[in-house]
């Protein structure tokens, strides 16, 4: 099997002194979407900020393409490497079109102002997110699933093969939710390699396509949902006592959790 | 299919932009009217004729006064002006903090601990000396504050915090200093009010150019700036690495204040309130909040300094008062009107 786009070799990872995962060794393969999952403060957050040079490892390395990501100019990184962070800022009183403008921003330069192109792109990534109508509102005006697929057009507007998403549901409700994943898994189908973290189990085991599971730093499961969510897996990475079924809608792998004998009606 | 939301958007954006781009030129013609009113009104008021046979002719009345107290006056005063205009929007734009002011930085502090220190120690020294020691103290006291938040890890807060530590320090030493030694205290009377009546002994050349430099410098953060205000996370997914940018807007900060505030003494005003009223009819785009701020940051300081030579004759009053009893009341009138944006 071949590197793919990303990879994480051996690797300490954390904040400051304290580490979060070490001897951390992580393959991205091209093309798929790849949902890292697993409990609280497991080190799925920290992993995707090491994959987008958030964090530099303190020992190891991350090879965007083969090459270090730290040695290789971070504009040209950009424009490899797409991210959507937790909680992004929207500037007071900007509008749709002005955020999802400023994804341009690593395919210009001070003699290479706005374009033609520009242009073009930033009209088609309102149109594949589906918020063309809304490109002169405030972004502040709008509801929280407008507001992620406006920041999801920004990133598209950066036009990079490879996205990154750091929890891309949280504090949207459940049809949101699924808008966002569909969103995602369309982005996929359309060539990306898409990296997600996401909490919820059943909707990782839905959308992925390769998942990876971490607990205390360190990767438990590795491989397609089918073959990896497992009563033993999940068990192992959530201590969660549960039964899988397969999903009447779409045939992966299903979730639930077993109730308690004291629980029991 | 693709072509539709571009025609229905970009009617809107081209009429933002017609109005942008008018807005500057009606900011330039007004600069240009404030700048000849500077030149006419004093202690001795000129007549437009008077004032082109100041500049173009050696032989008559109004030459001398023209050519060596209002004219360089009027140049200081829009440098100065110009120099707090844009380091406030870029202090404001690089700590998301819509409260910012170059003054968090420690400059004004560190530009008047410089001045108290030396006339304690030296006695008195005349106006060039002043501007050397108050432009060194700011620069020690901006690196300072960016050292003590942590150099390449400081946060927008922690440089808050750093600066307010630093200020705090800063200003009990300057009252020390004045409460022991009362010759100190005159000294310092008449810089830190903020004044331009000294600029025609002020070291013109390297001040024009300082400010000039750090400004080019400071203009060309407008798009990374853009990135940063989409918070450090977004900025370095986008390309922008904000250690970097946060030293290369300090550097240019520490220019344009310290520069100013050595020459005219800490006039916070305008740094913190100018970019406010920009905002407001620019919108967030730091490609137009940087020149907007620039312009009518020396818009607003030289009406100021016209204002005072007029509202008191044949006395002035310095320019620092008549920013901020001008300014203070706009202020709460603009804080209490609309929300204040958050960066």
């Amino acid at each position: 099997m071949t590197a793919g786009p990303l990879v994480v070799e051996d690797a300490t990872i954390g904040y400051g002194r304290v580490a979060i995962s070490e001897g951390l060794s992580v393959d991205i393969p091209e093309g798929e979407f790849t949902v890292i999952l697993g409990p609280n403060a497991c080190g799925k957050s920290t992993l995707l900020k090491a994959l987008a040079r958030m964090l530099k490892p303190s020992a190891g390395r991350v090879l965007l393409d083969g090459k270090d990501i730290h040695s290789q100019p971070t504009r040209a990184v950009a424009r490899r490497l797409g991210l959507l962070p937790q909680s992004p800022i929207a500037p007071d009183g900007i509008t749709v079109a002005d955020l999802v403008a400023r994804g341009r921003y690593p395919h210009q330069g001070i003699l290479k102002q706005w374009s033609a192109e520009d242009e073009r792109v930033v009209a088609e990534a309102m149109a594949a997110t589906d918020i063309s109508e809304l490109a002169s509102r405030g972004v502040d005006e709008l509801s929280g699933g407008q507001r992620q697929r406006v920041w999801i057009a920004m990133v598209l507007a950066q036009q990079t093969p490879l996205l990154l998403l750091d929890e891309p549901t949280t504090f949207l409700d459940i049809t949101h939710q699924i808008e966002v994943l569909d969103l995602c898994a369309k982005l996929h189908r359309e060539g990306r390699t898409l990296v997600a973290v996401l909490h919820d189990l059943n909707q990782a085991a839905r959308y992925a396509t390769h998942l990876i599971a971490m607990r205390d730093g360190e990767v438990v499961a590795e491989g397609a949902p089918a073959d990896i969510v497992t009563a033993d897996t999940v068990q192992q990475v959530f201590d969660l006592p549960c039964r899988i079924i397969d999903d009447p809608e779409t045939g992966t792998p299903l979730v639930i959790p077993k109730a308690l004998a004291s629980a029991r009606i | 299919m693709l072509d539709t939301p571009r025609a229905a958007t970009e009617p809107v954006a081209r009429s933002r932009t017609a109005r942008r781009v008018l807005g500057l030129l009606a900011l330039v013609a007004v600069l240009a009217v404030l700048a000849v009113l500077s030149v006419a009104v004093g202690s001795r008021a000129m007549d437009l004729g008077q004032v082109w046979a100041g500049l173009t002719d050696a032989g008559s009345d109004s030459y001398p006064v023209v050519t060596e107290l209002r004219l360089p006056r009027t140049v200081l005063g829009l440098a100065a002006g110009a120099a707090l205009g844009l380091a406030g929007a870029l202090m404001q734009a690089m700590t998301r903090n819509p409260l910012a002011d170059p003054g968090l930085l420690g400059v004004n502090t560190g530009a008047a601990a410089a001045v108290v220190t030396a006339s304690f120690f030296m006695g008195s020294f005349g106006f060039t000396g002043t501007v050397v020691f108050a432009f060194t103290g700011a620069a020690v006291a901006s690196v300072a504050v960016y050292l003590i938040a942590g150099a390449a890890t400081a946060t927008p807060a922690r440089l808050a915090l750093a600066g307010a530590a630093v200020t705090a320090a800063g200003y009990a030493y300057v009252s020390a200093i004045q409460l022991m030694d009362a010759a100190t205290l005159d000294q310092m009377r008449f810089w830190s009010v903020g004044s331009l009546v000294n600029a025609h002994v002020a070291p013109m050349l390297p001040v024009v150019l300082l400010i000039g430099g750090a400004a080019a410098v400071g203009v060309l953060l407008a798009r990374p700036l853009n990135a940063l205000a989409l918070g450090d996370a977004t900025a370095t997914g986008l390309g922008v690495d904000p250690r970097v940018l946060r030293v290369a807007g300090i550097a240019a900060i520490t220019v344009l204040a310290g520069t100013a505030t050595a020459v005219c003494g800490p006039i916070v005003f305008v740094g913190l309130v100018v970019p406010h009223v920009v905002r407001a009819f620019t919108g967030p785009d730091q490609n137009w909040v940087l020149p907007y701020s620039m312009l009518s940051g020396a818009a607003f300081l030289i009406a100021a300094d016209v204002l005072g030579r007029v509202i008191a004759r044949p006395a002035e009053v310095q320019v620092g008062i008549v920013c901020a009893v001008a300014g203070g009341p706009f202020f709460l009138y603009l804080v209490s009107r609309r929300k204040v944006a958050r960066l």
